[in-house]
């Protein structure tokens, strides 16, 4: 059961507390009606579903009701950061290439590693942990 | 099978049993004694009980191999009375208790007398690895038969027939640090970390906190493990940051260090649990613990060597033997014979033979070993026997002797002439296995490692594992590195937290040889002539069976395991994985690693439902919501209809005049009649409500809301039509202007929660540019639909409202109050009649129902309840979202183009979809009405619809009912129907095959059965 960190409760809540909402930054189309049909249903229907790094949307559901953006290693299920909405992911595909190379430096650190969307967010979760 | 009352097996001193005490239990119906102290197991075996169950597959004898969560045969079915039966309990892990009633879980008629094992004998040759899928493939319809023969014989316990008497706990924790298990490097790691100030968990699922230390032969600090363990303990229980938790299972490791745990509170002292202060206590308690940190102190589980019948009662792991003796003080035979691979398992011999029994030899797998316990087995005149292995156990109810020969472990073969030694007792050790399966549920995969001859964990960032649990054996050094995980994580959990080596207590160290990398023993004969030679002795699989398997083309180890049923169950591959995977290996020809491994599923060992439902049982289960009248309904004798987790009124059955009670049609039609004649008053309570304010209020309900609300005035009230971005309709209800930049939307009674969630995702991730806010009215308001001819003549005498029809107009809202208290009175219907819909604050609701009553006595004010109501709607063609439609129809789909602003200005939700090309295409399935040909039929809700009744099977569906009543007012039955291009075909039939054969003929009709104009709601 994941340990999410609300943007904007800034605080570590369990994850009874939110919904899934599926897959994050999915803009809708600013004049949907000069879309194909098949824009249409690119926009309704399909999803990504990646092997590591994905940016979904998550609800607050009986939080502060919420919506906002987690990037989540869907192989070791990793939180690395959460973020407000609007605001753009600063972890992407290349994080992994990365931790692989730092890899045992962090097993060795432990430590959640759950990043917050700013500095402030970050030493809030540091500070949880203390 | 050697069995006495008197305890043969039981040595007169030592050990950790009270012998003051006598405690007195019954298995498969004899009467046993034993000492507070013992477990089951220990008990069974201090007894002389060789044969605690019939194998799973072939029903062959086993006995007890094991001390520990390890155990794969002596699973027991427990409970004295029907109401405590407790299935799949191991007998090592049950401590005895006075009273105490088991009984085999295999073995049918009982384990002693097991038809079954006519076809072990004769039918094991017939019963080949992936028997289930060869052989009960067909025919299909015999699969039923089968699997009830099966499951009697397999015996996988049963559960009780009567509800458990027994309460059951959760909780949730918080702490720093969780500690799992509480040997020597669980307990260092603790101590080390409560000293630098963290909040330390230490759990442990064993009677007594020490692993290893228990029955060690080493000295800490030269005094026996036990005082050092004693004095650690009371020094953890001196720190006010540390919980300890015996006999608590971690059982599993579900994301971010949150590990649950069952602690079991009273299974050692009773049948159920006993009372405190007139208070049962829980039974078990489940730990939902949400740790900074994880430290995986588990030990290892020793492995056994796979020779022929290794299964037959009296075949034992060596650390068992130990433990037996030396925590227990029970020497489970006479007679031993060892057969190991390393030295440490020396110790069960030296064991042995300081209880007082003969030890027969020795057998070593190495050809020269070399190490403090071998030159003391020596120095104890125990034969050792170089270079060899014990390849086959005799003996059918009991070891009766061990074959043993040189063997040549590389190239797998018996090398040399093979003795038999007479014994009742083999005991194996194939070296360890780290117990790796918390570490494996983080997802985190293990490594092979050659040094230590087992895979070692890898772990997750934050979860550390310590001591046997990562391959680390000897004792001074379990106690150090224990000690440096517990720093560690301290000193990551931002304490001071330093290794001081003073600390540590001092172990002599001991030299022990390098030991061989021994898992099957090679036989005179091949693998598949052999005497069967177990690997997982719970699931009958063999050797021979992996051989067969990878014979026949299976090279996966994961295929292998599904195929043979390895490490299945209650389980999950303890002693059996490894020795399985060097198999498959060797037929394979490729090394361990090569070959890969399984990994490990929560749960570690079985969880009691009660502890996992703990009091979500019963009333808790799920929560029921009422309304404000909920009172009054009851005393009322109504039905109640579940809607979500709501409780609604479904008919108020009355008596009968010749003293009978209502049938569910008699009360509906005399509901029906009331509201279409008289007045009729439903409690409406339930509707979601959501209050809508700010100055973007209407421009955001014309987005999200099919129609137009550019021009509605305050005091009016519209119906409103909600789709998904894919066009679909997803709700509807109406929405009232209350002022300029202040709504008032109702939702369906299931929908309440998911609308509001909609209207802040469109909000939040869409649009926040605009001003607007939601907030959930639902329970604060209480609303009771006043509808009939009579509903206005009813309700002018308790208001102050002005109802004149001019006045107030259908689809218009007014304030004012009934009954004395503010109210919010809506003219809207949801059955076609004059209708007032009165909300009032939820803690007024009941005065203003019972003023209603008061004063509606000479109208003959009718309740009506939910039935009624879908009865009155559907008559007037108004749709229930998810019972008309289901997410796969869209509004003009139900005809109701009228309720779609093609010409809105901004693209709203839904619009787009609308004109896809599936959305636009012939043939669609369209809302219609049904009037079945047969007045007195009323169609099944669901019954698919065909055009053409004589087509051949299957025939094409055309459709199918979406809602069907009897019409007391038509004195009819009617429906409601999805058929395909409905819209143009008014006026043709459809028919309604059924199951039992009968064929209805439906005229397809409007949707609107009663007032088609719609007049009599504007009156």
């Amino acid at each position: 059961m994941f340990h999410i960190y609300c943007p904007y409760c800034e605080e570590l809540r369990e994850e009874e507390e939110f919904h899934p909402k599926g897959q994050a930054h999915i803009a809708r189309p600013e004049e949907p009606d000069a879309c194909s049909d098949e824009e249409w249903g690119d926009y309704l229907f399909f999803r990504d579903n990646p092997r590591g790094i994905h940016h979904e949307m998550w609800l607050h559901a009986v939080g502060c009701r919420k919506f906002f953006n987690i990037t989540r290693n869907t192989v070791s299920y990793e939180i690395l950061e959460t973020y407000r909405m609007g605001e753009q992911p600063t972890v992407g595909a290349e994080h992994l290439a990365r931790e692989e190379k730092t890899a045992s430096v962090q097993a060795a650190e432990g430590g959640q590693q759950t990043v917050g969307a700013s500095d402030a967010a970050l030493a809030s979760v540091k500070g949880a942990q203390a | 099978m050697s069995q006495t009352a008197s305890q043969s097996n039981r040595l007169a001193q030592g050990g950790q049993v009270d012998r003051t005490q006598t405690l007195t239990f019954t298995f498969n119906g004899r009467s046993y004694t034993g000492h507070p102290g013992d477990t089951l197991a220990s008990a069974l075996l201090a007894n002389g009980v060789d044969l605690v169950n019939r194998s799973f597959k072939y029903s062959r004898p086993r006995g007890i191999v094991a001390a520990g969560a390890e155990e794969p045969n002596a699973v027991v079915q427990l409970g004295a009375t029907e109401a405590t039966q407790v299935p799949n309990v191991r007998a090592t892990q049950q401590a005895l208790y006075d009273g105490l009633v088991a009984c085999s879980t295999n073995g049918w008629p009982d384990a002693q007398r097991d038809i079954m094992r006519w076809v072990g004998k004769l039918g094991s040759p017939f019963m080949p690895p992936g028997f289930y899928y060869k052989t009960f493939m067909a025919p299909a319809s015999m699969w039923m038969t089968y699997e009830k023969y099966i499951r009697k014989t397999a015996g996988l316990g049963r559960s009780p027939t009567q509800p458990d008497p027994d309460i059951y706990d959760h909780m949730h924790r918080h702490c720093d640090l969780l500690v799992v298990g509480a040997g020597p490097a669980g307990l260092s790691a603790a101590l080390a970390a409560a000293r630098a100030g963290a909040r330390v968990i230490l759990a442990d699922e064993q009677e007594t906190m020490g692993g290893s230390l228990l029955d060690t032969r080493e000295t800490l600090d030269d005094q026996p493990a036990a005082q050092w363990l004693k004095t650690t303990l009371a020094a953890l229980a001196e720190h006010d940051n540390v919980t300890l938790l015996p006999r608590t299972t971690a059982h599993g490791y579900h994301d971010h260090h949150f590990v649950t745990l069952h602690e079991r509170r009273t299974e050692h002292l009773g049948d159920s649990a006993p009372s405190q202060d007139g208070h049962r206590q829980a039974r078990s308690r489940l730990h939902r613990v949400r740790a900074g940190q994880v430290i995986l102190a588990t030990g290892a589980h020793e492995r056994p060597l796979v020779y022929a019948n290794n299964d037959v009662p009296g075949n034992l792991l060596a650390g068992a033997v130990s433990t037996y003796i030396r925590r227990y003080v029970v020497v489970p035979g006479q007679k031993l014979v060892l057969s190991t691979s390393n030295d440490h398992a020396y110790r069960a011999a030296l064991d042995w033979q300081e209880a007082g029994r003969e030890v027969a030899a020795i057998v070593d797998a190495r050809p020269a070993p070399q190490g403090d316990l071998v030159t003391q087995a020596k120095a104890a005149g125990i034969r050792v026997i170089t270079g060899s292995a014990v390849i086959e156990a005799k003996g059918a109810q009991r070891v009766s002797a061990a074959r043993v020969a040189a063997i040549d472990v590389d190239t797998f073969t018996v090398t040399g002439k093979v003795e038999t030694l007479e014994c009742d007792t083999i005991a194996s050790s194939g070296g360890y296995s780290p117990v790796i399966h918390l570490a494996s549920h983080t997802g985190a995969r293990p490594v092979w490692s050659d040094d230590i001859i087992g895979f070692v964990p890898t772990t997750v960032a934050g979860v550390t594992a310590t001591g046997g649990a990562h391959g680390v054996y000897p004792l001074g050094e379990v106690l150090a590195d224990g000690v440096e995980a517990g720093v560690n994580a301290a000193t990551a959990l931002g304490f001071d937290a330093t290794v001081n080596d003073a600390d540590l207590p001092h172990v002599e160290p001991r030299h022990e040889g390098p030991a061989c990398a021994l898992f099957q023993v090679p036989h005179e004969k091949t693998t598949l002539r052999a005497p069967k030679q177990f690997v997982d002795l719970q699931n009958d699989v063999t050797a021979g069976a992996i051989e067969v398997a990878t014979l026949e083309g299976f090279e996966s180890i994961e295929h292998v395991k599904r195929y043979t049923a390895m490490g299945f169950g209650t389980d999950q591959g303890k002693l059996g994985n490894i020795n399985g995977m060097a198999v498959a290996a060797r037929c394979l020809g490729q090394s361990i690693p090569e070959t890969g491994t399984t990994v490990f599923r929560p749960n570690y060992t079985p969880v009691t439902f009660g502890a996992v439902v703990g009091r979500h049982c019963r009333e808790l289960f799920d929560p029921e919501r009422y309304t404000p009248m909920q009172a009054w309904h009851v005393a009322q004798g109504a039905e109640f209809e579940d809607v979500g987790q709501w409780k609604r009124p479904w008919y108020y059955p009355r008596k009968r005049t010749d003293g009978g009670i209502e049938s569910m049609a008699e009360a509906v039609a005399r509901e029906c009649r009331a509201v279409r004649e008289g007045v009729g008053i439903l409690d409406a309570s339930t509707l979601g409500k959501i209050d809508i304010q700010g100055a973007d209020a209407r421009e955001f309900l014309g987005r999200i809301y099919t129609n137009k609300w550019q021009k509605l005035a305050p005091g009016r009230v519209r119906y409103g039509l909600m789709c998904g971005d894919d066009g679909m309709v997803m709700d509807d209800g109406t929405t009232s202007c209350l002022a300029e930049n202040h709504f008032l939307m109702t939702t369906t009674t299931g929908n309440a929660a998911p609308v509001l969630e909609w209207l802040e995702l469109w909000h939040q991730t869409e649009w926040p540019e605009l001003e607007v806010y939601f907030n959930s009215v639902t329970d604060h308001w209480a609303t009771m639909t006043v509808t009939g001819p009579e509903a206005r003549k009813l309700l002018t005498d308790l208001t102050d409202i002005d109802l004149d029809r001019e006045a107030f107009k259908f689809m218009d809202w007014r304030e004012g109050h009934v009954a004395g208290v503010p109210a919010r009175v809506f003219r809207i219907s949801f059955t076609g009649e004059l209708a007032f819909e009165i909300n009032v604050q939820a803690h007024y609701a009941m005065h203003v129902w019972e003023a209603l009553f008061a004063h509606g006595d000479k109208y003959n004010l009718t309740p009506y309840g939910t039935e009624t109501m879908h009865v009155l709607r559907a008559e007037k063609g108004f749709i229930i979202v998810g019972q008309d439609t289901d997410g796969s129809v869209t509004p003009e789909d139900l005809g109701m183009h009228w309720a779609i602003g093609y010409d809105k200005p901004f693209p709203w939700v839904g619009k787009r979809a609308l004109t896809r090309s599936d959305t636009r295409r012939e043939g669609r399935k369209h809302l219609v009405g049904l009037k079945p040909k047969d007045a007195s039929v009323v169609l099944e809700e669901g019954a698919p619809i065909v055009f053409d009744p004589k087509h051949a099977i299957p025939m094409p569906m055309a459709g199918h009912v979406t809602s069907s009543y009897y019409s007391p007012t038509l004195e009819s039955g009617f429906a409601l129907a999805v058929v395909k291009g409905g819209h143009q075909r008014m006026g043709e039939s459809v028919y309604l095959p059924m199951a039992d054969g009968r064929v209805h003929e439906a005229e397809i009709v409007g949707t609107q059965f009663v007032d088609p104009k719609g007049e009599r709601q504007h009156v």
